[in-house]
């Protein structure tokens, strides 16, 4: 019964985009949308097994532009986590932390990782690093805000509970500030990896050394003029965005089913 | 051995001297060991911290607090509180709110559910052990959080107002509970409400606290028998005295 309903409702979630699609290929069949401006719903359907079956350019499929691309961004976006996790933390429970990084931090955090690239490249090269350190710093101050945000809003009447049972500090750490900050480090990663992914794309634009990324992918659909393995990429861009967002999702209902 | 307050006073200092507020002056008494003990006072009148200085979680200006012959001087484990707003850990289920003291002290883990189940019986909780706090009521989340404090066995409960959130039945009940409660443990309980029928229920002896800045106006001898009756004339004569005394002054 319960299944059933579930069921229903996901398929009613579905239907606009199946009215939209069907909509579009109406007005593409009809010659109302030019092929060489949209294509079709059924021309991207085509272009998108192209990319499986030929890739883009030519023997580099699709698949692998998606391994290359998550691969960078789960090394940004690790990397991100582990340092922003722990300071916005101890930024949540110091107060002098708070006053010594928080100037420097509003400083950085308004400049778009995009502008970045540069001198990453000329730090890094081009190549995985330079990739990874732009994802990393979209996701950063993401994960660094929220997590810093969470401690400081945990009801200090929690810690003064925690230090009458004799917690000690590392205690009040462990299960007090992290737990209670959970909630808010969840929000902050899925805001992350939002913006790492679209991050990554706009990054991979610049120029990829191995050939391998779905910015790279659309770039050169583009440089041959297909658009229909344009549109076909930008789907599977959004797509994997939303199942990534989804996994963060079912992970945080996990991780705070207290709430 | 019990509680002893000597001549505790607290200050919050203002900008300049003049702006100084004096909220607790020379509060001095004796907690006897196993004593039911309540402060009652109008509120805002300090009574709160002067708990929160016996707790450990503030600082007296002046004065000082002895447990069992010796200073108290930070939060202390000889001493356990209760708080109003129950202060349960929303991320731990019941039983592991029940734990977390001994789990503190790194007791084993088997012990420590053992222990916390023996509680969780005994106060009624079960079937509610792996519940997180927002799935259980106002009068079951205050059970936990007292279940939590006296599994550590402390030498003196604190109770900051613990019942003053709760509909008045609930209110009934938990106050029976926790008197059945103390008759079988003789804890040494420290209890601060504004209520005064509360107060009168369920004390050995009543401290009346002024307005501020705080001074004790009276401690009141309860020797009423146990059970109590709520309506008894006699403990309608002693809330009439306690209510008069606040009146007068407040």
């Amino acid at each position: 019964m319960k299944l059933e309903t579930r069921n229903s409702l996901t398929w009613r979630r579905f239907l606009p985009i199946f009215v939209l699609i069907l909509f579009w290929q109406c007005l593409s069949s009809l010659g109302i949308i030019p092929r060489f401006k949209l294509p079709s719903p059924v021309q991207v359907f085509l272009g998108l097994r192209d990319l499986v079956e030929l890739g883009m350019p030519p023997g580099h499929p699709l698949h692998y532009h998606i391994l290359h691309s998550l691969y960078r961004v789960f090394l940004g976006y690790v990397f991100a986590a582990m340092l922003a996790i722990p300071l916005g933390i101890a930024m949540g429970w110091s107060e002098k932390l708070r006053m010594l990084l928080g100037p420097i931090i509003e400083l950085l955090r308004p400049i778009p990782p995009l502008a970045w690239i540069p001198l990453s490249i000329l730090w890094f090269g081009i190549g995985i690093k330079s990739a990874a350190f732009i994802i990393f710093l979209g996701v950063f101050f993401p994960i660094l805000l929220n997590t810093t945000g969470g401690v400081l809003g945990i009801d200090p009447v929690l810690i003064e509970a925690a230090r009458t049972l004799n917690a000690s500090d590392r205690d009040i750490f462990f299960k007090v500030l992290i737990p209670g900050a959970v909630p808010s480090i969840m929000t902050g990663m899925r805001i992350g990896v939002g913006i790492g992914w679209m991050t990554l794309v706009a990054a991979e634009f610049t120029g990829v050394k191995q050939g391998y990324g779905l910015g790279y992918m659309i770039m050169t659909a583009r440089d041959i003029q297909r658009p229909d393995e344009i549109i076909a990429g930008m789907l599977v861009i959004g797509v994997i965005g939303l199942c990534i967002d989804g996994g963060l999702r079912l992970l945080e209902n996990h991780l705070v089913r207290w709430r | 051995m019990g509680l002893e307050l000597s001549q505790v006073t607290k200050i919050y200092s203002g900008r300049k001297p003049e702006e100084n507020v004096r909220v607790l002056d020379r509060i001095d008494f004796q907690i006897r060991k196993g004593e039911f003990f309540s402060i009652v006072g109008p509120s805002g009148c300090g009574k709160t911290t002067l708990l929160r200085i016996i707790a450990g979680l503030d600082q007296a200006s002046e004065g000082k607090v002895l447990l069992g012959g010796s200073e108290v001087t930070g939060i202390d484990e000889r001493m356990g509180m209760v708080f109003q707003e129950y202060a349960l850990f929303p991320w731990r289920t019941t039983i592991q709110n029940i734990e977390m003291g001994l789990e503190m002290m790194k007791i084993p883990k088997k012990e420590r559910r053992s222990a916390a189940m023996e509680y969780i019986r005994a106060f009624g909780l079960d079937g509610f052990e792996n519940r997180f706090p927002k799935a259980l009521s106002g009068g079951m989340k205050q059970r936990v959080s007292i279940a939590r404090t006296l599994i550590m066995n402390p030498e003196v409960v604190l109770m900051d107002e613990p019942f003053a959130s709760l509909d008045n039945q609930t209110r009934n009940d938990l106050q029976n509970f926790l008197i059945r409660v103390w008759d079988k443990r003789k804890d040494t309980v420290l209890f601060v409400t504004h209520n005064v029928d509360e107060a009168v229920y369920l004390s050995d002896r009543i401290m009346v606290l002024s307005e501020r800045p705080s001074e004790i106006l009276e401690i009141f001898d309860i020797n009423l028998p146990r059970p109590r009756d709520r309506t008894s004339r006699r403990s309608n004569k002693i809330r009439k005295k306690v209510l008069e005394l606040l009146s007068r002054k407040g």
